[in-house]
């Protein structure tokens, strides 16, 4: 199947619930062995160099504490950070929202008269749909880094946080490229070879393109200074070659010191890329010398919803997440269906938690149930954010937001949930529902087994027999056993107070 | 010691021959067993499915059958971690002091099996004998919650007659994760054909675990594709002598149905 046809997301609300979405991936079966290669090798390999540090549960422990503090006192950090910006020649905007934030940056791209721009990688500017504001305002973008440049040629939406393209496999980039690159023609499927391919046409852009526009890793308040972190060092041509720089940032990016990087670029590289250090980690504080790199510095500061995930005090550790994709390449679920799935820039464990936040749980309401509850997401997550425990939280929103409703309380799924919490809350109903079970049951047992369920249940019984209710239920037994079998025990004598 | 079981819902409606072997089990090692009637469920399947409010009641009604007890072993890990990690969690969300006084106290005295026999106890060879081929499914709650360690692949090594074979990929979830498998039931029944694959790959007679909702899931898989192999508690196993056990369970359930077919 091919992933052209997928539309760009409305970054306010996914198209599709979860599981539909993901059914469509489940069935390309070309897409579910890229999925599991590519997951697999790297989980591999993280294991690996994260195993070959002793402190690394302390520098997890470090991560997630100065984020911690941080999101607690973003106020005053985010001013201290302008402050720091201003003083090294810099201007900071504050943007409210996404249309905000667009029109910020159309409005510098245009006061340059530049009609182009290149990008080095940014989520952020997925999430807000700057590509798309920019060619409504007559102004292309070129994506520099090769998996984003791959799926802008495609026109398609990333799929992994780190990995955009990590879906497609080396022959259909070769066919892509080939179909839209010029002087491809005769280009083989070497990873040296694509990657040269993509160089060439980068190259033009570099130096022709008068205004850049990053991402941002890292906003440090103490210097104002702005790091990226990257693997093809395109971002850094893009940081120095054109004459202005955007950088757009995430107010939750920030850290308060210089020297809280030291544990971020310990933790970043080993969980996201399994290297011990990237190949390019770029600083840039304000403005270089004339002609030793961009003559003007902008730096967009993002809310977007952010505030808001900061008022919930289980919901906020979502803000801690450096975007690392351990979550990601650890996930049964994300491994199975891509990132297309879950209908978000941001997908896989931090998607489910993140997405839902910012753009409201009614219109996201699947994502928080796209997990097994496996765990294996918090297990490596570098700045411990407890992402079962923010789907569960989340869960429970989803619950009582459709429980507000009539329909939603008339739902099949909260009557029976209602139901099942009474049965449950004495004994004597719950034995009476083992023995209506057992009686319930007698049309549906075949060999032992229930192999048909009806209703909603009936995705149970696809591909899995079911377990009937015992013909003496383990209490029943137990009632038997101490009338017949054991003489009553001796009143127990008091252990504790 | 005086052991009181939790046998949990799940258990007792539907593999109550699990139950009776904790109950062999333990009173075969020396101790008395008590199994309080009131008991009903733990609250997972409402509190993990978004229904929270409404777990609340049984929450509390875990504490108060539980309340007096010396300790509380259970033979589901996934059960177990509610308790040890989600109850206080509970208590503190809908701002129940008393709650949260009573699970503090309870919730150290809450059991799972194996870990119950070899951290508490103590004891890795409890005398059993199982002359059978058999794979370990370490489910995740077992794994990441309750940090069960290898307590169980310690106490199958020192069964007599056992062929212990490491199941591949054994840190990949099977698909199971409660109300995931409907909700989710395309993704889920992925996630349990590769999981298969593995078991099917170890040509192991059993699949165990310490979790009878895991090998729902994954033996009604197995069962569903005839494939010969069984799933088993690992309570089931543990309780077997040369003597011979009561055929129960959940293994002797599939027995019956292949008898029957
Ligand atoms: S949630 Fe944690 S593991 Fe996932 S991307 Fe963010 S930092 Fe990495």
């Amino acid at each position: 199947m091919s992933r052209e046809g997928v539309p760009p997301l409305p970054t306010k609300r996914p198209a599709m619930a979860f599981e539909d979405a993901a059914r469509l991936s489940l069935g390309d079966t070309q897409l579910r062995f890229n999925m599991g290669k590519a997951t697999t090798t790297i989980r591999g390999k993280r294991t690996k160099v994260v195993d070959e540090m002793p402190d690394w549960e302390a520098l997890r422990e470090a991560g997630r504490a100065i984020k911690d503090r941080t999101l607690r006192h973003l106020d005053k950090y985010l001013i201290q950070l302008e402050e720091s910006v201003a003083r090294v020649g810099g201007k900071v905007h504050w943007a409210a929202d996404a249309e905000d934030a667009n029109r910020i940056v159309a409005g510098l791209v245009k006061s340059h008269g530049a009609r182009e721009v290149v990008k080095i990688k940014s989520l952020t500017t997925d999430e807000i749909g700057l590509n798309e504001a920019l060619a409504r305002e007559g102004i292309a973008a070129y994506e520099t880094d090769l998996a984003e440049l791959i799926i802008q040629l495609a026109d398609e939406r990333s799929s992994h946080i780190l990995v955009p393209a990590i879906h497609k496999s080396r022959a259909e980039i070769r066919e892509l490229f080939r179909r839209t690159l010029e002087g491809t023609e005769g280009l083989s499927d070497d990873p040296k070879a694509l990657a040269a391919a993509a160089r060439t046409h980068l190259r033009k852009k570099f130096l022709t393109v008068p205004v850049a526009i990053s991402g941002v890793n890292f906003g440090v308040a103490e210097t104002g200074t702005v790091c990226i972190v990257e693997s093809e060092g395109n971002g850094r041509m893009c940081l120095t070659l054109p004459k202005v720089l955007i950088s757009v940032m995430g107010v939750e990016k920030l850290i308060p010191t210089w020297r809280d990087l030291e544990v971020y670029l310990q933790l970043l590289p080993r969980s996201s890329t399994a290297e011990r250090m990237n190949p390019y980690t770029s600083f840039w504080t304000g403005l270089a010398p004339p002609g030793d790199g961009p003559d003007e510095f902008h730096l967009v500061l993002l809310d977007d919803g952010r505030t808001k995930v900061l008022a919930d005090r289980i919901g906020r550790q979502a803000l801690q997440c450096i975007r690392c994709s351990a979550c990601l390449n650890v996930c049964p679920v994300y491994q199975r269906t891509g990132g297309h799935a879950y209908n978000s820039v941001y997908p896989g464990p931090i998607g489910a938690i993140l997405t839902p936040q910012l753009v409201g749980v009614e219109n996201a309401g699947s994502l928080p149930y796209a997990s097994s509850l496996c765990g294996y997401c918090y297990e490596v997550c570098p700045v411990k954010i407890n992402i079962p425990e923010v789907l569960l939280h989340l869960r429970g929103q989803v619950v009582r937001k459709k429980q507000e409703s009539f329909l939603g309380r008339l739902s099949p799924e909260n009557v029976s949930m209602q139901g099942l919490a009474k049965v449950f809350s004495t004994p004597r109903r719950y034995a009476a529902m083992q023995k209506l079970g057992r009686l319930g049951q007698k049309l549906v047992v075949k060999n032992g087994v229930i192999d048909r369920l009806p209703g909603s249940l009936g995705g149970w019984t696809a591909v899995r027999d079911v377990y009937p209710v015992a013909q003496q239920t383990f209490r029943e037994w137990w009632a038997e056993r101490e009338r017949t079998v054991k003489p009553k025990l001796p009143p127990r004598e008091e252990t504790r107070p | 010691m005086h052991v009181s079981l939790f046998i949990t819902c799940f258990n007792d409606t539907l593999f109550p021959g699990t139950g009776k072997a904790m109950v062999a089990l333990l009173e075969r090692l020396g101790h008395t067993v008590a199994f309080p009637m009131g008991q009903t469920c733990c609250g997972q399947m409402h509190y993990n499915s978004g229904y929270q409010r409404e777990a609340l009641p049984m929450v509390r009604h875990f504490v108060e059958v539980f309340r007096d007890a010396e300790v509380v072993v259970s033979p589901s890990a996934s059960c177990v971690s509610m308790v040890q990690e989600v109850y206080a969690r509970v208590a503190e969300e809908f701002g129940d002091e008393t709650l949260r006084r009573e699970v503090a106290a309870l919730a150290p005295r809450v059991f799972e099996l194996s870990m119950f026999l070899v951290n508490e106890l103590g004891v890795e060879d409890v005398g059993a004998y199982f002359p059978h081929r058999v794979t370990f499914h370490t489910t995740c709650h077992s794994m990441r919650m309750l940090h069960i360690g290898d307590a169980p692949q310690r106490l199958l090594r020192k069964v007599r007659g056992i062929d212990l074979v490491e199941l591949p990929k054994a840190d990949e979830c099977c698909g199971f994760g409660g109300t995931f498998a409907v909700k989710n039931a395309d993704t889920s029944i992925a996630m349990l054909s590769d999981k298969i694959r593995c078991v099917l790959d170890t040509r192991a007679e059993y699949c165990a675990s310490a979790d009878n909702s895991c090998l729902m899931h994954i033996g009604g898989g197995l069962h569903r594709q005839r494939t010969g192999v069984n799933p088993i508690h690992l309570a089931e196993i543990l309780a077997c002598t040369e003597e011979g056990m009561p055929a129960v369970g959940v293994a002797a359930a599939t027995a019956a149905a292949e008898r029957n077919s």
